[in-house]
């Protein structure tokens, strides 16, 4: 078999299962990929003798006939989980030489299941960012192009890395995590699929927290059936997650049958932007035509509190990141300064986070202690708590009118040239302005690419599903994708 | 809501972040931005609305209070910057 890496997991399910091909040829096929493709900047950590002594067992299994799904399919995970003994750094500095003893239990699952892990994939710096420019390790590069032109392109964030490897072939999919649209925004930069489970779904033990309240997991793939294969696979109870649902898992890839005749789909209103690019005001429409010809109903409907979303993000996430990150003191794991005669331990404290930390890491950390100091924590964090209640209301209103499903672009603009100066802070959060709302009421959301802008460039379209039926938003998706009938690839340039 | 220089220097303190006195007008002016920007919930009715704490109605799973891990020194330790005799060393902390 030729093009191995260009498999999707289904493809390769299916031939691994049929012993057309071994996972040691498909795992060696993407090592081999990964290697020529240092220029991406996607993968930071390789792991080749891992990754083929879990090919090896792999193979066993398929064999002895014991398969799941995910058995000898090469992975990429992003370097936001915990992997035993293998560096797992959160693209920051701080986190220098630090290899857990542990296995974050999303990639324990995937493991159990015959996964095998290529490595550990580039992303921002504790996943704050939107163009994985934030990261100790440099950029991530987007495969695609406009055009003939070379300017290198973000491939979105913070699961950068994870979208490049995935959209360039180095591997047949790779996790994510989403707390303001880090799933989706890089995958609809890219061209590829990318789904947030409703919050709960997966696990988080083991996944270096950002903020608590609004982290999911989730699968980033080649196509909508891929996705919810691997999305299966991670999702289930956990007992060291308190806040883990303890929900049968259904069979996500038996729910895909492609029919919504009947469904109804919402259109927020809200969500057309005033300077929105043409291109992305077309791809909605046709977006809602194609749903449209396939038998769902299409609905306006109004989440009046949208506009309140991203500011409420702005205080909660980094009020949670401020306290979750209050960990990294140079005592247990990681980086510590190196201390002047005389320094004690708030010097440690002090010097160890002002190395380790990024810019924008510090700046969210800042602001987060702010919102939460005596005097500010009622006037900002308890009022964007408040605020977050109208927001999920918003939904909860929508989905008891009988909306089954809501669509939306998946980002404000195609992929954007790197090192784009940005001063204000503020311009890069507009990055997740479809997204955002989604986390804040911890709801399922699904990024699918429907379509090219007039460069090239790769454009999607967002889902947003009633919480625990992701099974029910992969569907929809799948029904947009049949009709979108996206298949465009970025050409190898790297 | 404009930052001033000493705020930014407190909430820096508070952070136990080190930045360097040359750094904090341009830190105190993002700062302003960001809260500038934040500012706009000012606009929304609060009034009667409980702040969500948990985004899914559900209630935590509950454990019972038992030893299920333990004995594992050498792993807790294997990443400390510095460890001596069984236990993390960092400057010393009482006179």
């Amino acid at each position: 078999m030729t093009d191995l890496t260009k498999l999707k997991i289904s493809e390769a399910r299916d031939a691994l299962r049929k012993g057309d091909v071994s996972s040691v040829e498909l795992t060696e096929a993407c090592l081999k990929a990964i290697d020529m493709a240092d220029a991406l900047g996607a993968f930071v950590h390789k792991t080749p003798e891992v990754a083929m002594g879990q090919a090896k067992s792999a193979d066993d299994r398929i064999k002895a006939g014991d398969a799941p799904d995910l058995c000898g399919i090469p992975l990429g995970i992003k370097d936001l989980f915990c992997t035993k003994g293998v560096p797992s750094q959160a693209a920051s500095a701080i986190l220098n030489g630090f290899k857990p003893e542990y296995e974050s239990t999303v990639t324990s699952q995937l493991f159990d299941a015959g996964a095998v892990m290529l490595g550990k994939l580039n992303m921002d710096e504790f996943a704050m960012g939107s163009s994985n420019e934030t990261s100790t390790y440099g950029n991530a590069i987007n495969p695609w192009r406009r055009g003939n032109d070379d300017t290198a392109l973000t491939p979105g964030g913070s699961s950068g890395g994870s979208a490049s490897a995935v959209a360039a072939d180095l591997c047949l999919g790779a996790t994510g995590t989403d707390t303001g649209g880090s799933i989706r925004q890089p995958a609809a930069f890219t061209g590829i699929t990318g789904i947030k489970p409703t919050y709960g779904r997966c696990s988080r033990w083991g996944i270096v927290a950002f903020a608590s309240s609004l982290d999911q997991a989730g699968p980033m793939t080649k196509d909508v059936r891929d996705a919810a294969i691997m999305l299966e696979a991670m999702c289930g109870h956990d007992p060291k997650d308190s806040t883990s649902a303890d929900l049968a898992v259904p069979n996500f890839e038996a729910m895909l049958t492609g029919d919504i005749k009947g469904k109804t789909i919402g259109i927020p209103r809200e969500y057309r932007m005033d300077d929105m690019p043409d291109a992305i005001e077309a791809l909605w429409a046709e977006g809602r035509k194609m749903l449209e010809d396939a038998g769902a109903v299409i609905k306006d409907i109004s989440l009046p509190h949208t506009k309140y979303a991203l500011p409420a993000y702005y205080v909660i996430a980094p009020a949670e990141a401020s306290s979750n990150l209050a960990r990294y003191d140079g005592v247990r794991y990681g980086h510590r300064a190196k201390l002047a005669q005389g320094d004690g331990i708030t010097e440690m404290y002090e010097k160890t986070r002002a190395e380790g930390f990024g810019p924008e890491v510090q700046r969210r950390v800042m602001v987060g202690t702010y919102v939460l100091s005596a005097g500010f924590y009622d006037a900002y964090y308890n009022r964007a708590r408040k605020v977050r209640t109208l927001i999920k209301k918003d939904f909860e209103d929508v989905f008891a009118q009988g909306i089954d499903a809501i669509l939306t672009p998946a980002t404000p603009s195609a992929a954007f040239e790197l090192g784009k100066d940005v001063t204000d802070p503020v311009e890069m959060y507009l990055n997740d302005v479809f997204t955002v709302t989604v986390n804040l009421a911890g709801l399922p959301g699904i990024s699918v690419p429907t379509g090219l802008d007039k460069q090239g460039l790769p454009l999607g379209l967002q889902l947003i599903g009633r919480p625990w039926e992701e099974g029910d938003l992969l569907n929809t998706a799948y029904a947009l994708e049949q009709a979108a009938g996206f298949v465009a690839k970025p050409s190898q340039w790297w | 809501m404009s930052i001033d220089i000493e705020t930014a220097a407190r909430v820096a303190k508070l952070a136990r972040i080190r930045v360097e006195d040359d750094a904090l007008p341009a830190l105190a002016q993002e700062f302003s931005n960001i809260l500038g920007f934040i500012e706009q919930l000012n606009e929304v009715d609060v009034e009667g609305v409980e702040p969500m704490v948990s985004v899914e109605p559900m209630r935590l799973k509950r454990r019972k209070d038992g030893v299920t891990d333990g004995g594992m020194q050498d792993k807790v330790l294997a990443n400390a910057p510095d460890a001596r005799e069984g236990f993390f060393a960092v400057p010393k902390v009482v006179e």
